[in-house]
């Protein structure tokens, strides 16, 4: 059993270091350097051609539309979009790699030295740096059949190539340094905001749980800030945001146990368990990795034209860290109210509610307060519950023209929920509308006052302390439909 | 009647076209040639009479009902087997592609379909096209048809014995670092090696990429040039094919026919002769030098003083891309699987194994070579001034190509050499191909025609090299040349000197 | 320059990933010492102020439309698999892992 030293212990007497590097799967129609399908059902093998399954003879030819998305993802990242690139060949051995050698950028990455500020959920910003952005295809997908079904106990494999060339964006960061002890957070942050930066884009569905983003997360420990770096190791494949966060953790405590048993970091992949949030060790690196990388001869030298980079430049949407700038002003939220929207996903909705004619405050109301609760309850995200935003900004406008109060609101929304239909049907359905016809309300308050002379003759003396206890009273005869402003306006009327 | 074997292809397509003779009898008369003369010449690995035949009869039919062909409609060609051909074995002479039938065509196959053109077969190589000799060929060597007991040159050895054994007209050959050319050099038949993107390299099992490229063997250059304008042209699927429509080859080799070249520069590249070229080599070259002289060229000398290590170059290079490119047989795909004698069955030992055992000596030699020159600390020293070497090349060759529209030496240092004189010193071998490797190195094109006979009786080479897409000038300069030639040897070629091979008794028996 | 020994030559066969007899390997070792010894000379010639040459025909920026193709036919690449299982390529045992 592996030692560890308690989280809090470790970055007490540690300095963490980070490196991050993450895959994304581009969402292109077809693979990086054929005409493959890059989307495809659960058949084996039916997505390839002589080249994405290596065979004698195939030759590349790059996606222009993966080039593209590549320089998207550069510009958002602030990176520097490189005048002329190249692909090299990584030649190593193995299954899934069909021509085993993978057709990847380099020394010369399509996008370098760029940036991305990080904000964690109490709002400090942290810069990570981007040193790289670079294009290369995928594998394909070994299944271990036999023995005990793990790589080891495996008889044989069952090899499917329709993962083989799918287009990817490796993006590097440098060594983050001075995290201190939110080494786990900023590890969470940074791969969420890209995340969400991909989907903004529209350069990927970037789902996690399927494997469209994977980070493999570098982490070393030092004495002190001022220290070198310390020997790293590389936990591959960590596919959540929470197993991120426990990666890094569970890294930290593991590495300093053994610097403190005087002993060194090995150099190593690692890979992370989800079961027990630890990490075991993987293969490591040695002499033996001599990647023989050299310009790929099939593939002639990429050179983004300037005015295409400023095209795309133009064409990029705003990146979320902005439109939280922008919509923080705009809506008059306060930074903290902002962050709560964010980190309940609520920003898509509220923008769509306040689109539909909502005010941003009432917007915030309802997706903050009610339907969060709701959410909560039934441990649904958000976006999953049966209410659109423009349910929402219906609801806000009945409220608005005094046609429902909050207390009939509600009921309103509960039905919306229960999939009664718009607001407006729930309303004539359920019968909820503000009872605003005087005739009937007053027939109400002339017999609420006619069984309470004693109350009615007070309030008529000019104590309208009791007051409240006749608008109870009326409210209760009609159910709760009268609008209680009214019914006070009409009792001081009949009484003075 | 004619033998329609010993027709060029310009000839034979005009007699298909004027209806004196059927495709069928074309391929089958070729079919039949095969069968009484390849068991010693040995220059096919596959043969492939059902589907020519039908092929054949297609194009008859299609002719008989009016339709509009391609001018070579119905001419039978060889394919060189480092060509992958749809549903037909592709071996590219390797045990560890032994049976493999490809699931695709090469493009250039796809023309050649296109076209209407039937396919003989499949055409003997050095393994992987790794050879001068096509004794590394893991089917056995294909046999000069000037001396069965010399070598055919290579890798493509075995598509210029076919075409000077008259088993076919027209064939395919590839050319790396010469296995176009010196085959064609050493059997008296002509080859072109294309510029580079010239020709689809879609379909062409790679040895370096950065290298190879496919192109024509024939008897005449006009054939030749024929043949360049039916694969040539733009190939999506080919991110180096180039990019612009080509001329009609064919046009410049009739314009070259008349045997005019008044203005016409001709520079002697000084690097590419004198010491290691054997006399007779160089007395046939000198003899040419005059016939060009007398066509109205002018001959000058040029210097290209980088080539002296264009054949280290090319030796790092070569092996350092051919070590990726083959690393797809791993036996986990297609083709073979071995595994390993003892000890554990694993994914990593059946790649070692079946490697081992499915790649010849050469392939090996090459592969190993290629690794240590990519290898971690050794990059620069190797495979980057290999790179560099190759700046200077192309710069010798834009300095020459100022002085001279066309350059020209001989196509190799020696003629044909025995089996076995070689096969054991690999630079000794490696040396055969000093003339033409530039051309590769530079991406440049070059053409060999055979320009007449040495002291020892066997055909010398001569090569012409253009400009990069001036792939014209050697069609009009060759053809220019031959016709001289040919007029000088009272109408007969070199091939005519050839003598006859002993042929199976009944060679219509043995075709069937 | 550094010469080609028999130990050399095993560690690139096994980075190249070929079995060889130990013969092969002797053998090699002698042949690519003298190879290594011929072209080792690229290393003089060329300057630093020379640029590499990966291509011979200067071309960039060939790029493909993001449109689908036809892709094989299952049966046709199966067919030629030294051995298939569920649609499958069948492979021995992995031991190694993914780079």
């Amino acid at each position: 059993m592996t030692t560890l030293v308690d989280y809090d212990d470790a970055i007490a007497r540690f300095d963490p270091v980070l490196g991050i590097e993450v895959h994304v799967e581009l969402g292109t129609a077809t693979k990086m350097f054929d005409d493959a399908p890059a989307h495809f059902g659960a058949q084996p093998n039916s997505a390839v051609t002589p080249v994405s399954l290596g065979l004698p003879g195939a030759l590349p030819v790059v996606n222009g539309t993966a080039v593209e998305y590549a320089i998207r993802i550069g510009l958002a990242l602030n990176c520097q979009i490189a005048e002329t690139c190249r692909f090299a060949r990584k030649n190593y051995f193995y299954p899934d790699v069909p021509k085993n050698f993978q057709t990847s950028q380099y020394d010369e990455p399509i996008a370098f030295e760029g940036y991305l500020d990080v904000e964690l959920e109490d709002g400090e910003v942290f810069r990570v740096e981007i040193e790289r952005a670079h294009m290369e295809e995928d594998a394909g997908k070994n299944t271990h059949v036999g023995g005990s079904g793990r790589i080891h106990g495996a008889e044989y494999s069952l090899v499917d190539y329709n993962r083989a060339g799918i287009p990817l964006v490796e993006i590097v960061t440098k060594p983050i340094t001075g995290v201190g002890a939110r080494a786990p957070e900023v590890a969470r942050a940074y791969v969420s905001a890209l995340r969400d930066i991909f989907r903004t884009l529209g350069v990927s569905e970037a789902r996690m749980e399927r494997g469209n983003v994977r980070a493999d997360v570098n982490l070393s420990l030092r004495a002190t800030p001022d220290a070198p770096l310390g020997t790293r190791t590389e936990t591959k494949n960590v596919n959540s945001f929470r197993s991120i966060e426990r990666a890094v953790r569970y890294e930290v405590s593991r590495q300093a146990a053994v610097l403190d048993a005087g002993q060194s970091v090995v150099q190593e992949t690692r890979h992370f368990h989800e079961d027990t949030g630890s990490t075991s060790s993987g293969r490591v690196k040695s002499d033996a990795d001599d990647y023989r990388y050299f310009p790929e001869p099939d593939l002639v030298p990429l050179a983004p034209p300037r005015e295409w980079v400023e095209e795309i430049r133009a064409s990029l949407p705003e990146l979320p860290a902005l439109r939280r700038r922008r919509l923080v002003t705009e809506w008059g939220y306060s930074e903290e109210e902002m962050r709560d929207v964010v980190n309940a996903g609520a920003l898509d909705l509220i923008e769509a509610t306040v689109a539909a004619g909502a005010a941003p405050a009432a917007a915030r109301k309802w997706w903050m307060g009610e339907l969060s609760r709701t959410a909560k309850t039934s441990g649904v995200e958000l976006a999953d519950l049966d209410v659109t935003p423009q349910h929402v900004a219906e609801l806000q406008a009945l409220v608005d023209s005094g046609r429902v109060n909050d207390k009939l609101a509600r009921q309103v929304l509960e039905g919306v929920l229960a999939g009664e239909g718009a607001p407006e049907d729930v309303v004539t359905a359920r019968g909820l509308e503000v009872v605003s016809d005087d005739g009937p309300l007053l027939e109400v308050i002339d017999a609420t006052l006619a069984e309470q002379p004693d109350i009615a003759e007070k309030i008529r003396s000019g104590n309208l302390g009791p007051m409240g206890v006749i608008i109870g009273a009326v409210m209760k005869a009609t159910r709760g439909q009268a609008d209680a402003g009214r019914v006070r306006e009409l009792v001081q009327e009949r009484l003075s | 009647m004619t033998d329609l074997t010993r027709l060029t292809a310009a000839d034979l397509a005009e007699r298909l076209r004027s209806g004196e003779v059927t495709s069928v009898e074309a391929t089958q008369a070729h079919l039949d040639r095969i069968a009484a003369v390849d068991g010693p010449v040995h220059a096919f690995l596959h043969i492939n009479s059902e589907e020519a035949l039908a092929t054949a009869a297609d194009v008859d039919a299609r002719r008989a009902a009016g339709e509009d062909l391609h001018e070579l409609a119905g001419v039978p060609i060889a394919v060189k087997d480092v060509v992958v051909t749809k549903d037909q074995v592709t071996t590219a002479g390797s045990k560890i592609l032994d049976g493999w039938i490809p699931p695709y065509d090469a493009t250039l196959v796809e023309k050649l379909r296109a076209a209407g053109m039937p396919i003989l077969g499949k055409t003997n190589m050095d393994e992987f096209a790794m050879g001068s000799s096509t004794e590394h060929s893991a089917y056995g060597p294909t046999r000069n048809p000037w001396d069965l007991d010399r070598i055919p040159g290579g890798s493509g050895g075995g598509s210029a014995a076919a075409v000077a054994a008259y088993e076919a007209p027209l064939a395919i050959g590839t050319d790396t670092g010469g296995s176009i050319r010196q085959p064609a050099a050493v059997t008296g038949t002509v080859g072109v090696k294309p510029t580079y993107g010239s020709v689809s390299r879609y379909g062409l099992i790679a040895l370096a990429s950065s290298l190879d490229q496919a192109g024509p063997c024939s008897r005449t250059v006009l054939d030749s040039a024929l043949l360049h304008d039916v694969i040539g042209g733009h190939d999506p699927r080919d991110s180096t094919s180039l990019p612009e429509p080509a001329p009609s080859y064919a046009d410049a080799a009739r314009a070259g026919a008349t045997g005019d070249l008044t203005g016409v520069r001709v520079g002697v590249v000084r690097e590419l002769g004198g010491e290691g070229y054997q006399p007779g080599v160089r007395a046939s070259f000198e003899a040419s030098l005059d016939h060009l002289r007398a066509a109205g060229a002018e001959v000058v000398e040029v210097s290209c003083p980088s080539f002296s290590a264009a054949l280290a170059a090319y030796y790092l290079i070569l092996p350092s891309e051919a070590s990726s490119n083959l690393a797809k047989f791993d036996g986990m795909r297609f083709g073979l699987r071995v595994e390993p004698a003892e000890g554990p069955v694993t994914a990593e030992r059946v790649m070692a194994a079946t490697r081992g055992a499915g790649f010849g000596p050469e392939v090996k030699r090459r592969i190993i070579l290629g690794t240590y020159a990519l290898s971690a600390g050794y990059y620069d020293a190797y495979y980057g001034s290999a790179q560099k070497v190759r700046t200077l090349i192309q710069r010798d060759f834009a300095a020459a190509f100022e002085a001279a529209d066309v350059l020209v030496s001989p196509t190799a240092p020696t003629t044909a050499f025995r089996f076995g004189e070689k096969v054991d010193d690999p630079m000794a071998m490696y040396l055969n191909d000093v003339a033409t490797i530039p051309a590769n190195l530079a991406g440049i094109p070059g053409l060999s025609l055979p320009s007449g006979l040495s002291d020892d009786g066997l055909p010398v080479g001569f090569q012409v090299l253009a400009p990069a897409r001036a792939d014209e000038r050697l069609y009009r300069v060759g053809a220019a040349l031959e016709t001289r030639l040919l007029a000088a040897a009272g109408g007969a070629g070199v091939l005519a000197d050839a003598p006859e091979l002993e042929t199976l008794t009944d060679t219509t028996e043995a075709a069937r | 320059m550094s010469t080609i020994n028999a130990d050399e030559v095993a560690r690139l066969a096994a980075l190249a990933r070929i079995d060889l007899t130990p013969e092969e390997t002797d053998r090699l070792a002698g042949d690519l010492d003298v190879i290594v010894q011929s072209v080792a000379t690229v290393s003089e010639v060329a300057g630093d102020d020379v640029p590499a040459t990966s291509h011979p025909i200067p071309l960039t920026n060939v790029l493909r439309d993001d449109v689908v193709g036809q892709t094989l036919p299952l049966e046709d690449i199966l067919a030629q698999a030294p051995q298939a299982e569920d649609g499958q390529f069948a492979v021995p045992q992995i031991l190694g892992e993914e780079q």
